[in-house]
């Protein structure tokens, strides 16, 4: 990831310009404090809250909810998504029902999520899972499925043993595809365990938020807001650059 | 075998004389290095796809290193012909033996008209898909070394998305021929490239099928490229064999001479001839006047 390569460099105009603005605007006094706190207040409730550790031990548990929920949803959407394209009676068995369950929003479960888990972590877990299951699976089906016929048969032509046909023709054939999915489900990750969090939880950023609400600690808010969008862009940055990594044949990924 | 295939060319009416022709059979067995191509054998080889049958009570016999071309109109039958020979497919009735065995997907090797390599693969690798039980280094050897045959040694490590059309396809003959086939299946393999490239490549394939001597069969919709590659052209057509052609001419030949000006017409004969009928127009005289010019 080579973030500051000078091309990217780019990128940061229009933030920077942008807390450049806010920051001469709140000095000027156009804005009050109380509605949107200076840039300057936001990074020392940031100093604060850092030196105090009640920034890390929150970043720290609502990435580890991200993560788990990530990986047992994004891991059960890839396991379903590959048999229902490599078997046609696995998908008439299980296509059917995922694609009713889909059309739920996930969000909707909420009330049910906490009473049957309460506010504890597996609500959390469950939720983010949920979520993220849905367009891992869906991108997946489909990258299989759409997997080139002529390079399938060229394999059994070869010789290939069906593995070695799943790991050279299948697998890298559908990894295009599922990198659409996977990328599309960090974002979803991120929203649900935000508004899991903002709404039942005692611990994590969503629930730091909300507290400092209480205390009409406006910085604080604005200070979660920005974390979220700095983690939502860090887990994209890792997510774009697997995608490089692995497709480095496609030719819009080789390098010139 | 040998008197089947004789019985079935005296009974097409063009084969007469070809079967006549002075020192036709032997010739390619003599040519064939070493003799290391596998015979090829089909007998009362039928093909239906449902209600639809593509391929009729079919007989055909190649011997080891010849190099045969199958031509016909689209839809004749050649692909499921060749998906037979290779193993693919199941007859539906009959026998089909490459060296007198069943076909498996070891004993041959075949090229799409399109390159069929894949794109996540370097062309090294590609190459590496047509090698079976070799140990690491030495399959990497092969590779390289078929890669050298054709002429591309030095993009072994290359995409093959930057590879232009007539090396890709180079990148697949070298795949098919790494495991030096007894049997090398051809389906249409030059169809999609330009004339220029597609000539070279005809000498490329010439001149390593002489050296290597495997057995060639060769599906082309051009006539020409088929006389100038092939020991023996078999026209196909309503599910069977309706000519069958030997090509008694020296090599390399050269395109365009009288001799191979002479079968053309003989095939394209057979090929137009109910359509000739037909519609009484001039196109078949306009066509085989420019071919006698
Ligand atoms: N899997 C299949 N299912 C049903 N019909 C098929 C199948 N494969 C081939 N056919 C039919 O069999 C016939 C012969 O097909 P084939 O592909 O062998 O033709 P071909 O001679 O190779 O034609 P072309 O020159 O256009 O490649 C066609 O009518 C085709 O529609
Ligand atoms: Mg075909």
């Amino acid at each position: 990831m080579n973030l500051f390569k000078s091309g990217d460099l780019l990128a940061f105009v229009i933030p920077v310009g942008l807390i450049l603005v806010w920051q001469a605007l709140s000095s000027a006094g156009y804005l009050a404090p109380e509605v949107l706190p200076a840039p300057t207040a936001v990074a020392l409730a940031g100093w604060r809250l850092a030196t105090s550790g009640e920034l890390w031990t929150n970043i720290a548990i609502s990435a580890w909810r991200a993560g788990v929920g990530f990986l047992i949803g994004g891991g059960i959407g890839f396991a379903f998504g590959l048999a229902n394209g490599l078997s046609k009676l696995s998908e008439r068995l299980t296509d059917p029902t995922i694609q009713m369950v889909r059309t739920i929003p996930h969000l909707a479960m909420i009330p049910l999520v906490i009473l049957w888990f309460g506010i504890d972590e597996t609500a959390k877990i469950f939720l983010v899972a949920l979520g993220v299951s849905f367009p891992i699976y869906l991108n997946t089906l489909h990258g299989v499925r759409t997997v080139d016929a002529q390079l399938v048969e060229m394999g059994r032509a070869y010789g290939m043993t069906p593995v070695e046909l799943f790991l050279k023709v299948v697998l890298p054939g559908a990894l295009p595809s599922i990198f659409v999915g996977l990328r599309y489900a960090l974002g979803i990750m991120w929203l649900t365990l935000i508004v899991a969090e903002t709404i039942s939880a005692s611990s994590g950023l969503g629930y730091m938020a909300m507290n400092a609400r209480e205390f009409m600690l406006v910085d604080v808010v604005v200070l979660s807001i920005l974390i979220y969008a700095l983690l939502g862009k860090l887990a994209d940055s890792v997510a774009r650059w697997l995608e490089r990594a692995t497709l480095s044949w496609h030719p819009a990924y080789i390098a010139r | 075998m040998t008197a089947r295939t004789f019985s079935a060319r005296l009974l097409s009416p063009r084969g007469l004389a070809a079967a006549f022709a002075p020192a036709s059979a032997p010739k390619p067995q003599l040519r064939a290095a070493g003799g290391r191509g596998a015979s090829v054998t089909l007998r009362g080889f039928s093909k239906s796809f449902g209600p639809k049958q593509v391929l009729k009570k079919l007989d055909l016999h190649a011997p080891a290193g010849q190099f045969i071309a199958i031509v016909g109109k689209s839809g004749c039958g050649k692909s499921t012909l060749l998906r037979a020979i290779l193993g693919l497919d199941q007859p539906t009735d009959g026998v089909v033996t490459v060296a007198d065995q069943p076909p498996t997907s070891d004993s041959a090797r075949i090229m799409f008209q399109e390159p069929r390599l894949l794109p996540w693969a370097r062309v090294l690798d590609n190459v590496l898909v047509g090698v079976r039980g070799l140990g690491k280094i030495e399959a990497r050897e092969a590779a390289l070394d078929a890669l050298r045959k054709v002429g591309l040694g030095d993009r072994a490590g290359e995409w093959p998305s930057v590879l232009s059309g007539g090396q890709k396809q180079r990148v697949a003959l070298a795949r098919a021929l790494v495991s030096r086939p007894r049997l090398l299946a051809l389906d249409e393999p030059l169809g999609a490239l330009d004339a220029l490239t597609r000539i070279e490549m005809q000498n490329l394939l010439e001149r390593i099928w002489q050296k290597q001597g495997f057995t060639a069969v060769l599906v082309t919709h051009d006539v020409s490229e088929a006389l100038a590659l092939a020991d023996r052209v078999i026209v196909l057509e309503d599910g069977g064999v309706s000519l069958d052609l030997t090509v008694d001419l020296p090599r390399p030949r050269r395109r365009g001479s009288p001799g191979i000006a002479r079968l053309e017409g003989q095939i394209l004969d057979r090929l137009f001839g109910a359509a000739d009928r037909d519609a009484p127009t001039d196109l078949h005289g306009d066509l085989a006047q420019e071919l006698y010019a």
